[in-house]
């Protein structure tokens, strides 16, 4: 510059022993350890600690009396584990309702982010209300429908009773109520029912995020091309949506597979155990019961292969060809 | 004195060599352009310069002192990127007076550097609006105004005029030349487009693949290509580059491949050509002729096509499908070695 | 035109359905926390109506005969506490990975998930005893301590996406008018993530309120719990149900955290939309 009314700009540095200091850190190689690390460490030692100690836990003969880690006994808590028709039972509803609900949260996850796509008067609204049953705490959510499916006081019973499909002489039974959380099948499709409520927003949003990401040209070309509205959901949206619709299936998978706080306020696993599921399962052999290794092999059983099908799972997402 | 000086530069990613043994000096107050086509290098050797990368070996010497190891923030170089890089969440007021805040510039200094830059680029009145709300040409002067108040010595240049609009391309470009005249600061400026570089640049200098092929005046580059990559590159349409035999291309630039009837000089042609007019091309200032050579060249495996410029202002004397006779002067063909693509003084023997 | 009037019908029909899905046990609540008791446990009449008067003594039954205050109390500290704590671990963490850490690190979003795979009802067992071990056992301070590592990674990950989303030209221009990289990170680039900063706040104190399986496991003693753990424990005395106010109980909670949670919806989406663009390689 020829006419520059000041001088070219000298930073008057202080070297003194903190900016010294800060000079020396605020380097991309040192910041990623400083900026990294806390979180990095947190979690480390709050998440891998506990985990070794579980699968100590698991294979030693610990108990609530007597917490200690010396008695080192292999895979006898499995072995025992697998001998109770309960585990096999949690085991079998883990994954069913696991599996139905996320069928079920597929299709309506799907459909509700079609719609989700477009602006309307009153979205807003409708966002607040759609999103309740993620924002309700699950314990709070599980007394929600405990009481909505309550044996005595159900509203539920009343509409299908003045509907004519309950009630003597009408297809769902002679009785006026459904006891929803006290028969096995029954209880297991409430369970499902309520699942799906819960994980319905967190999903939708998923796979509302991916719904977005199509270029709206894409459709514009389909519709030129004559297709019609299933179709270009079937061809179109659903293969490019394919990558979030694994993420939304593994995340909503691993939040149903390990909530056992729906369980225990529903039905307890009852009648007997056969609405019984892992993680409560494990609650109830490791504290209340009092077996710690027990409860740790149970609540470890699934980690496994848990942990190959979200790798896979992953893996099949990154390698999509939706790009 | 110069202000940049490139020695030996290198910089490589894993296996690729992105930057292999640039040397290069600019001279003061100069606008060199480093030229070449996606993913020659030239990016990486800016970002060498400003300091966003390190070198894997070489030296870069600014005002004769070397920076390596020196962060960005010190090097006194400013840089304009191709997307401009405007911080949207502040007043184009506040981007521009940003150096400035950082480098904790005294309070009483800053509207003053302000007020200049700003008049300087004929941004003041839009100092309240936030990025988001300007013109891509607005944008660029914002970008300019924000490199300009820190003083720098040396003004990097990403592929500039790229974002913007055809239309303004051009005059945002004789803006920058006169810029550059007025502040007098030593600029590199980083393009593929070579029409821009030919208008813009006092010097270029042109990369490919890492490697620098030559520097020289827009003219130099034009008129006396180092070798094939340069001459193929620099110039529209492309030079007319033509096998001779096992050894030798001839080249000759298609304003230069003139019709038999219309050449000065007669007898002693370094080409002479036998070529069917395939399509004429009207431009408005010009004609362009593509054709297929018959003869006058020895027996390659394809059929040599050629692009002829004719003068400006004259009616194509022939049509499409027509055979012409066109020649070249010794003095317009330029030879290059066909093995290793670098200039050669003569072709050995006459054509056929 | 009747196609399109047609698609517009379905258009509101199934956005009616799903709305009515979603708030049918809240509806429900509702209606239930206002009814008076005597209108509540009968058969017969329509229960969608108010046959007797409602009410709002459940409400100031909860609030003053129940340890519900105290429960909220609780779990708004360990909430606070736990978004201090996640925002001041997420925030640098999830910008190193974006920045500073070359190609894998911004593609290290989904395997932050991985974490997720260790659920707590895994870990609760031993993290019990590394409580006890800290002192820390039937105190709020133990989940202060310990839920964070639900709302780290989640938090971690959606502002990784944020992150990504502002150009690294920004970041480079910012060191190039003076900025170290700190500075970069500090004047540039952390003020256009304010809103995403917001949404974690939201999801984290969510996060925090919501876990059911810390609090009921850490804390017995009834004044320090929480309301997740609280509630269930609390107005469920052996066979008897106060359905009202366990009602009241679960609106108080439920319907600030959604209006929370749906003024930052599209931030999430956009959490999501910018993992995806790196899962597909944008």
């Amino acid at each position: 510059m020829n006419s520059s009314t000041i001088a070219p700009v000298e930073h008057a540095r202080e070297e003194g022993l903190l900016a010294r200091l800060g000079r020396a850190l605020d380097r991309p190689q040192v910041l990623v350890w400083l900026m990294l690390g806390p979180a990095v460490l947190y979690i480390i030692a709050f998440v891998g600690f506990p985990f070794i100690l579980a699968i100590a836990l698991s294979l030693s003969d610990a108990t609530i009396g007597d917490p200690s880690l010396d008695r080192y006994v292999g895979l006898a808590n499995f072995a025992a584990v697998m001998r109770q028709d309960a585990f096999w039972i949690a085991l079998r509803n883990s994954l069913l309702i696991t599996a139905a609900s996320i069928g079920l949260l597929l299709v309506l996850a799907t459909a509700a982010s079609e719609l989700l796509v477009y602006s309307f008067r009153g979205k807003r609204l409708f966002q607040v209300l759609f999103i309740l049953p993620w924002a309700m705490p699950v314990s709070l959510a599980a007394i929600a429908w405990l009481w909505l499916l309550d044996s005595q006081f159900s509203p539920v019973d009343w509409v299908l009773v003045q509907l004519g499909l309950l009630g003597p002489g009408s297809p769902l039974g002679p009785f006026s109520h459904l006891y929803y959380l006290g028969r096995p099948w029954l209880g297991i499709a409430s369970l499902v029912v309520a699942d799906v409520w819960r994980m319905l927003p967190l999903a939708t949003i998923i796979v509302l995020a991916a719904r977005l990401s199509i270029p709206e040209e894409r459709f514009q070309q389909a519709r030129i091309d004559g297709a019609g509205f299933f179709r270009i959901l079937f061809r179109i949206t659903i293969p490019a949506l394919r990558p979030m619709l694994i993420v939304a299936i593994l995340f909503t998978s691993l939040l149903i597979i390990g909530e056992m706080g729906m369980v225990e306020i529903l039905t307890r696993g009852a009648p007997g155990h056969a609405t019984q599921v892992l993680p409560y399962w494990a609650y109830l052999k490791g504290i209340q019961s009092g077996s710690l290794g027990q409860g740790a092999a149970i609540a470890l059983f699934l980690f496994p292969f848990l942990l190959v099908a979200a790798v896979l799972a992953l893996r099949a997402a990154y390698r999509s060809p939706e790009a | 004195m110069s202000v940049l000086t490139l020695r030996a530069l290198s910089k490589r990613y894993g296996r690729i060599q992105a930057v292999d043994g640039v040397n290069l000096t600019s001279g003061e107050g100069e606008l060199l352009a480093i030229l070449g086509p996606s993913g020659s290098g030239k990016s990486t050797i800016m970002r060498l310069v400003a300091g966003l990368e390190m070198p894997t070996s070489g030296d870069i010497l600014i005002d004769s002192k070397s920076v390596l190891g020196i962060p960005p923030k010190d090097r006194n170089v400013a840089m304009v990127f191709q997307s401009f890089a405007l911080y949207p969440h502040m007043s184009v007021r506040d981007n521009i007076l940003f150096p400035l805040v950082a480098r904790k510039v005294p309070k009483p200094l800053r509207q003053p550097k302000l007020d200049q830059v700003s008049r300087m680029l004929g941004i003041e009145d839009l100092l309240d609006r936030r990025p988001t709300r300007l013109s891509g040409g607005q944008q660029q002067k914002v970008a300019l105004a924000r490199a300009l108040v820190r003083d720098p010595e040396l003004f990097v240049f990403d592929e500039p005029l790229s974002s913007l609009d055809a239309k303004i391309r051009s005059q945002a470009q004789a803006e920058l030349r006169e810029l550059h005249d007025r502040t007098g600061i030593t600029m590199l400026y980083v393009t593929h487009d070579q029409i821009e570089a030919l208008g813009l640049a006092d010097r270029i200098a042109v990369i490919n693949q890492g490697r620098l092929h030559q520097v020289g005046t827009p003219r130099e580059l034009y008129m006396d290509p180092a070798d094939l990559f340069v001459a193929g590159f620099v110039g529209t349409p492309p030079m007319n580059l033509l096998p001779i035999d096992d050894d030798t291309i001839a080249g000759l630039r298609p304003e230069h491949l003139r019709l038999a009837s219309t050449a000065s000089a007669a007898g002693d042609y370094a080409l002479d050509l036998e070529v069917t007019v395939n399509q004429l091309e009207y431009l408005g200032s010009e004609w362009l002729a593509y054709g297929t050579v018959h003869s006058g060249l020895p027996e390659q495996g394809e059929p040599q096509q050629v692009i002829a410029r004719l003068p400006a202002g004259t009616e194509p004397p022939f049509s499409t499908g027509d055979r012409c006779r066109f020649v070249g002067t010794h003095q317009d063909v330029r030879w290059f070695d066909r093995n290793t693509g670098k200039r050669k003084p003569a072709a050995v023997g006459a054509v056929a | 035109m009747s196609g399109r009037i047609l698609r517009r019908v379905g258009f509101f029909l199934g956005i009616g359905l799903l709305g009515l899905f979603a708030i049918i046990p809240v509806l429900w609540a509702l209606i239930t926390v206002f009814k008076a008791s005597t209108d509540l446990y009968v058969f017969g009449p329509n229960p969608f109506l108010f046959n007797d008067p409602p009410t709002l003594d459940h409400l100031v039954i909860l609030f003053k005969n129940t340890n519900f205050p105290v429960f909220l109390k609780n779990s708004a500290i360990v909430g606070v506490c736990v978004v201090a704590i996640t925002v001041l671990l997420s925030v640098p963490a999830a910008y190193a990975l974006a920045r500073l850490t070359g190609g894998w690190g911004e593609r290290s979003g989904m395997a932050i998930f991985l974490v997720y795979l260790i659920p707590p009802s895994l870990l609760f067992i031993p993290m019990y005893r590394i409580v006890v071990w800290l002192g820390l056992a039937n105190t709020i301070w133990s989940l202060v301590v310990v839920l964070p590592t639900i709302t780290i990674p989640f938090c971690t990950w959606l502002l990784l996406g944020f992150f990504r989303a502002i150009p690294r030209v920004q970041d480079e221009a910012a060191l190039l008018d003076g900025c170290g990289y700190f500075g970069a990170f500090r004047k540039v680039v952390l003020p256009q993530v304010w809103p995403g900063i917001g949404a974690c706040m939201v999801f984290a104190f969510s996060l925090s309120l919501g876990n059911y399986i810390y609090a009921a496991t850490f804390i017995t003693a009834s004044s320090q719990r929480t309301v997740t753990a609280g509630v269930p424990t609390e107005l469920i005395r052996g066979d008897v149900f106060y359905w009202s106010e366990l009602m009241a109980a679960t609106l108080v909670v439920a319907i600030p955290l959604a209006i929370a949670y749906g003024l930052f919806f599209n931030y999430l989406v956009g959490g999501f939309r910018s993992a995806e663009e790196a899962l597909t390689g944008r």
